[in-house]
């Protein structure tokens, strides 16, 4: 018996040198924001046109761009997804290991919103109010000093009189990193203490939460939030549209510069927390790995992405009818966009 | 010599430290049972949270349908090609199904409503049915599917708990919502449909066999843990066949063979560490070298089944080199002694001595890579696969990442689904370590 297990083994090490040649399977890294959308994507395509189901991975935006620019071949991706833009350095990086040719298809918009439970009354912040509440260090009368505020009625009279929690992503989240910049930023730059500082300094005052326990990292699963969110009324949370579409007889979304989170707001561009999302093509794959073409037709159909296609059922905010008619031709034609 | 008082006589005095060593011994067990009972609680409220939350996982309440299958729409040419019906429209044949069951709904909205019900797995029903017997072209069918998981869960009571089934068909005016519309996930037109539906008795809760034989889908309702499941067991055939043969080899040689020096101490040393080196360690270094210097695919599991063959190796290897050592020296000696020599004595006489304990061990090290996902992060086995699996080769997922992924899902249904297959896990895990159990207890021998 163990001589047949061992036999056995060998014959399987052995079998497998040289299968990475063929691949007939479109292979999808990147960011776990668009996964759930290029997952329905992918699942569609795979029922309707028989060919084998693109097999998605959720590895973070960075990780994606990581795995997407190391080379061209099967053995590399064939689209990453992104919840931001690629970077400059990803293009390099990109065009070093012979990616040069690469597609930016933005696929649609995704909204961050703040929550908190039903049972707790509803709240209204701006931007400077959450700033406020949840940098690390604020300007008071011209100096950097820690952050003073306990309660949301010591940052502005008409809030309630409840103490300051907020759960939130860890740092290694693209949800928490667009926060930072749709938010904090623009908070801190409502102050003229943030004026004329430098780039890294800036940073640091407008991106650094503070670390006292009223910020409270509540890791990369936003079903937690929402759970704990529920157990505790007086949090708040900060999570992705598609939980609070799914959980709104649970918790409600906070409004934010007088726009409510709601579809239409971030559809219109109304509601100020929203940002793109990307796929983006190996163009120099289309041709060699089967069915490429028709995935990113299915991708752009009308049925998936356009205002009543079934990502919007998921909660990705569609484009409006201009945009979504340049990035379909820009895809379909392997523009390459990036450069 | 009389007793004054304060002092104590010798029987006294051991009365009393008899009576403290009493005390101390019934105080260690009221802690022993109070451990005990503590754990126990735990794993109780685990079990009872998961098969609460998990149960209603293995119903589905389906719908039932009479499709015209129109030939016009499926198969024009009336040639019954596979592959052309592969690709027919099946959607419009629900559709029409559905909108003949509601006339009422004649506007864009209330027909999107109405198409709600079902869930967009409903089509592809249809069309393995169709394509397993092509005469139904042309016929009118009744059949069952599943209706969307959003209803499902409704139906469920896990959306409102006031409201479930039963209530939905028996309240003939108002339905006891919770909350008013709006807050809810469903609204009054959603929840009209639903009911006039339920009345027409086309509505049941059934066994979801789909749970079971489906891969992984988006559409909880249509999300099975088939492909995971069949990924993980050629993981682990792939595990099993390299580190038990290597595993076992490793340990009779350094038991039986090896000359005892500083060298082998070394060894010793090193593969108890490696017991426990965090297991994601042994991911990164199976992306360096299976991935990308030996240029493995990603995500298969038979890269998977290698990485966790690197984890479990030291586990089985100290296991084996235990049940060694307990065959006592005098079998070896009468082997010895009536001149059989040294491989004869181990292969005859220690090893089938040793066996059971070697297989206890490598069936619990089996159990652990059972329930391992970090080393797989790095290999491309956390990924969104459909397709079942047909070979270690294809890509696939393996159950324990099937559960993070669906814990991680938006959709409501997901949470019940990843109960669900907690539980299949945990009977998987049971099953493993009840066999290690009984194989002890049949083939252990005492001496």
């Amino acid at each position: 018996m163990i001589k047949k297990s061992i036999l056995l083994a060998a014959v399987a090490t052995v079998g497998v040198a040289g299968v990475a040649e063929a691949r007939d399977q479109i292979r999808i890294v990147g960011s776990s924001t668009v996964y759930p959308f290029t997952t329905v994507v992918a699942e569609t395509f795979g029922k309707k046109t028989g060919m084998p189901t693109p097999v998605v991975e959720s590895t973070g935006s960075g990780g994606g761009f990581k795995l997407f620019c190391a080379g061209l071949g099967v053995e590399h991706p064939d689209f990453t997804n992104a919840s931001r833009a690629i970077k400059s350095s990803e293009v390099e990086t990109c065009a070093s290991n012979g990616v040069e040719a690469v597609t930016e298809l933005k696929v649609g918009y995704d909204g961050i919103v703040m929550a908190n439970a039903k049972s707790a009354p509803s709240l209204e912040l701006t931007k400077t109010q959450i700033y406020l509440a949840l940098a690390k260090d604020v300007p008071q009368d011209g100096e950097w000093v820690a952050n003073p505020y306990t309660k949301w009625s010591d940052i502005d009279a008409s809030l309630p009189d409840a103490e300051i929690e907020v759960l939130g992503p860890p740092p290694t989240s693209g949800t928490r990193d667009a926060f930072l910049e749709l938010v904090m930023e623009p908070g801190c730059e409502s102050f003229a203490e943030c004026e004329g500082l430098e780039k890294a300094d800036f940073k640091a005052r407008a991106f650094t939460l503070r670390e006292d326990g009223r910020f409270i990292e509540a890791g990369e699963n936003d079903n937690l939030i929402v759970q704990k969110l529920e157990a505790n009324p007086a949090a708040l949370g900060i999570f992705g549209f598609s939980f609070l579409d799914q959980n709104m007889d649970k918790v409600q979304g906070t409004v934010i510069e007088g726009e409510a989170p709601t579809f239409e707001n971030i559809a219109s561009g109304a509601y100020p927390v929203s940002r793109p999302l990307f796929v983006y093509v190996k163009t120099a794959h289309m041709g060699v790995i089967p069915g490429m073409e028709a995935f990113l037709q299915e991708y752009t159909d009308e049925a998936a992405w356009g205002p009543e296609g079934y990502l919007s059922d998921k909660g990705l905010i569609p484009m409006p009818d201009a945009e979504r008619a340049e990035y379909r031709d820009a895809a379909l034609n392997k523009v390459d966009n990036i450069n | 010599m009389t007793a004054e008082s304060g002092t104590k006589s010798p029987t006294e005095r051991m009365r009393a430290t008899l009576r403290r060593r009493y005390a101390a011994e019934r105080r260690f067990q009221a802690y022993g049972i109070v451990a005990i009972v503590v754990a126990l609680s735990m794993l109780v409220t685990l079990f009872v949270t998961i098969i609460g939350n998990g149960a209603g996982a293995f119903v589905q309440h389906t719908a039932r349908l009479d499709i015209s299958v129109y030939p016009q729409d499926i198969d024009p040419g009336r040639e019954a090609d596979l592959d052309a019906l592969a690709r027919a429209n099946y959607q419009s044949l629900v559709n029409d199904a559905l909108y003949s069951m509601f006339p009422e709904a004649t506007s864009r909205q209330d027909r999107r409503a109405v198409r709600d019900l079902i869930s967009p797995g409903a089509k592809f029903v249809i069309r393995d049915m169709v394509m397993d017997d092509p005469s139904l072209i042309g016929q009118r069918v009744s059949v069952r599917v599943p209706l969307s998981s959003q209803y499902d869960q409704v139906l469920k009571g896990n959306v409102d708990p006031a409201v479930d089934f039963r209530v939905m068909r028996e309240s003939s005016t108002e339905i006891p919502w919770s909350l008013p519309e709006g807050e809810r996930l469903i609204s009054d037109t959603q929840a009209g449909y639903l009911q006039q539906l339920i009345r027409q008795g086309e509505v049941e809760g059934s066994f979801n066999r789909w749970f079971f034989t489906n891969g992984d889908s988006r559409q909880p309702e249509l999300a099975g843990i088939w492909g995971a499941a069949v990924g993980s067991m050629f993981t682990l055939m792939v595990t099993l066949l390299l580190s038990f043969p290597i595993g076992v080899s490793a340990a009779i040689y350094l038991e039986e063979f090896a000359p005892k020096n500083r060298l082998t101490d070394i060894i010793e040393v090193n593969i108890n560490n490696l017991a426990a080196v965090p297991s994601i360690v042994f991911g990164l270094l199976g992306l360096a070298v299976f991935l990308q210097f030996f240029g493995l695919p990603r995500s298969a599991p038979l890269v998977g089944g290698l990485v966790l063959t690197l984890m479990t190796l030291p586990t089985i290897i100290i296991a084996s080199r235990a049940a060694l050592k307990s065959v006592p020296p005098s079998i070896r000696e009468a082997a010895l002694g009536v001149g059989a020599s040294k491989l004869q004595c181990i292969v005859h006489h220690v090893l089938p001595l040793a066996m059971p304990g070697m297989l206890t061990g490598t069936i619990i090290g089996m159990a652990q890579a059972l329930g391992e996902t970090a080393p797989l992060l790095m290999i491309g086995m956390v990924a969104f696969v459909v397709d079942v699996p047909g070979s270690p080769l294809d890509p696939s997922t393996v159950l324990p990442v099937q559960i993070y992924l669906w814990a991680d899902s938006p959709e409501r249904a997901f949470t019940e689904r990843t109960s669900a297959a907690i539980m299949c896990l945990l009977g998987f895990l049971i099953l493993m370590n009840a066999v290690a159990v009984l194989l002890r207890k049949r083939f252990e021998r005492r001496w």
